[in-house]
């Protein structure tokens, strides 16, 4: 199968912090790829590297067979790679239904402002904000402005969509709807990459986990697998317990 | 459109009226009147659309007076100076917007702001040219009569100001303004649904220079001298801010409306408090962003009057 994204040796440094230390990571078509990491792994980086905000030093990536290194962030974006940020970035005094229609109508050439509307409103009502369409994006809950992200990202017509804890912040009750509408995306396509610390969530939605420490891959393959390799246990919980788990199984 | 800019529209039409009532004092007046709301118009592309806090107004005045007075005195009429500056200061906006709008918020200001330094330097310096530090002659237009004179260029500068509300309204409704709304609310997010925040900060700083040094050029043959400390004065960057502050920020309506009552203080001030005249200016405006800190827009008069029924 063709991947739809390749990372090669990429690597990031913010002056003395090696963010990201050559990264190899390849995306198939159709999986739902989960990114975990303890805290401060390089998480958020490698999908701000991805997107184009934060330039790789060195190493290349590859989207859809064009070398995106360099590629600024709105031309990722048209490129079919879009996201939401783990902490929401609405356009606070629009409408929920312009901040939807903001992405659609940028993202896609050609498209005029009251198409872009029109297109805003479908995405608003998959994501189960179609009352609240003309409220300013500032009055929303947390819960809504986070699937206002996700309507965001969806209006941009993405290949690749980078999930960077949608669930951060919400209850279980809004955790099992937002679920819900993953596997909705998943199963109609959409290629997902997603960063999330609920363990419940990545193993019931992701086809497939890579795990990164201090900016570099531990560990990749299949949820249950990886979540039981001794190198993961040590990275979240310390050597010692690790090699208590490992003694006493 | 909506009901405001429609407001505006009329609101400008009124203003073409004036000579059938005024004298000399009054068309002076509405000249520097068109040509305040000409500043703040422009100012609120960039400042009140886009929330970038430009200092360059004087700047692009200063260039369009200069470009358009030299010009002029090279034997070209009016009407084509001040469309080749108003072009010129398109373009070289443009260009510069891309390379200023990289700084964000008091970096922006501050580069903004030694725009005007630099140009009145070069303005100094360019002796041949500009007549250096020794002031421009724009040569006399023909003979025609005070009140004639006083009449051209009124509707010489109030058409700069229909050009620039038709500029203003056309932008806030187009993919433009939506894209320049969105990068006042949030850079980042805009960047990331695929905007290209560079290009329409740009194109938004360009045509918010264009109309000012079109002011610019007919200021300069409406005075016939101008010289660098008149044309680059800080004021010039100061007031467009302030009216628009008084009028109400990102509102075509209440920007226009911001730049009448200021020139209506400053006259009111001026003719009463001669010796002081700048200090009470300074408190009145420092009042009524006070009082008023959204603007004239902000003032609801139907509201107004429902309190004063139930009162």
């Amino acid at each position: 199968m063709p991947e739809l994204l390749r990372l090669t040796g990429v690597s990031r440094r913010f002056s003395g912090l090696q963010a990201l230390r050559d990264v190899n990571l390849s995306v198939a078509p159709g999986e739902v790829l989960g990114l975990i990491g303890p805290n401060g792994a390089g998480k958020t980086t490698l999908v701000n590297t991805i997107c184009g905000v934060t330039p790789a030093n060195s190493g290349t990536i590859l989207f859809d067979g064009t070398d995106i290194t360099r590629t600024k962030p709105y031309q990722a974006a048209r490129r079919g790679l879009s996201r939401t940020f783990q902490i929401v970035q609405p356009f606070a005094e629009f409408s929920a239904l312009d901040n939807v229609a903001a992405a659609a109508l940028f993202s896609q050439p050609g498209e005029s402002l009251k198409s872009a509307r029109e297109a805003a409103r479908e995405h608003l009502a998959f994501v189960g904000l179609d009352a609240q369409a003309d409220q300013p994006a500032a009055t929303l809950t947390l819960a809504m402005r986070k699937r206002l992200e996700l309507a965001k990202a969806l209006a941009m017509q993405p290949k690749l969509l980078f999930l960077d804890e949608v669930n951060a912040g919400l209850n279980s009750a809004e955790v099992e709807r937002a679920t819900e509408l993953i596997h909705q995306l998943a199963r109609s396509g959409i290629t997902i990459v997603m960063i999330e610390h609920l363990m419940k969530v990545v193993l019931n939605v992701c086809t497939r986990i890579v795990v990164l420490h201090n900016g570099h891959p531990i560990a990749d393959g299949a949820p249950r697998e990886v979540i039981s390799n001794p190198a993961v246990v040590e990275a979240y919980l310390g050597q010692q317990y690790a090699q208590r788990t490992a003694r006493h199984g | 459109m909506t009901r405001s800019n429609i407001a505006l529209l009329i609101l400008i039409a009124c203003v073409a009226a004036l000579p059938l009532f005024g004298g000399a004092y009054a068309l002076r007046l509405g000249t520097i009147a068109c040509m305040y709301a000409v500043l703040a118009l422009s100012w609120n592309v960039v400042g009140g659309f886009a929330g970038y806090p430009s200092f360059a107004t004087a700047a692009f005045f200063g260039f369009g007076a200069y470009f358009a007075g030299v010009l002029m005195g090279k034997g070209w009429p009016l009407a084509a100076a001040v469309v080749a500056a108003a072009i010129a200061a398109l373009i070289a906006a443009t260009l510069l917007g891309a390379v200023l709008l990289r700084l964000r918020g008091h970096y922006f200001a501050i580069a903004s702001l030694s725009l005007a330094e630099v140009l009145r330097e070069v303005v100094n310096n360019a002796t041949d040219l500009t007549g250096g530090g020794m002031g421009l002659n724009i040569p006399l237009a023909s003979g025609s009569g005070v009140m004639a004179e006083a009449t051209f260029y009124f509707y010489a500068m109030w058409g700069v100001m229909l050009l620039t509300a038709i500029m203003v309204i056309v932008v806030a409704q187009t993919k433009l303004g939506f894209a320049l709304n969105c990068i006042r609310q949030n850079e980042t997010a805009s960047s990331m649904v695929g905007l290209n925040t560079t290009l329409a900060k740009s194109i938004g700083f360009g045509l918010s220079a264009c109309f000012v040094a079109a002011a610019g050029g007919i200021y300069a043959a409406w005075v016939h001298y101008i010289d660098p400390s008149d044309v680059f004065d800080i004021l010039y960057s100061v007031k467009p801010i302030v009216m628009a502050l008084m009028g109400g920020l990102g509102s075509p309506l209440g920007v226009a409306c911001g730049a009448f009552l200021y020139l209506g203080l400053e006259e009111v001030v001026w003719r009463n408090y001669i010796q002081i005249h700048t200090g009470v200016l300074g408190v009145l405006i420092v009042l009524l962003l006070l009082f008023l800190p959204h603007g004239l827009t902000s003032l609801r008069f139907d509201r107004l009057r429902r309190r004063a029924k139930h009162a």
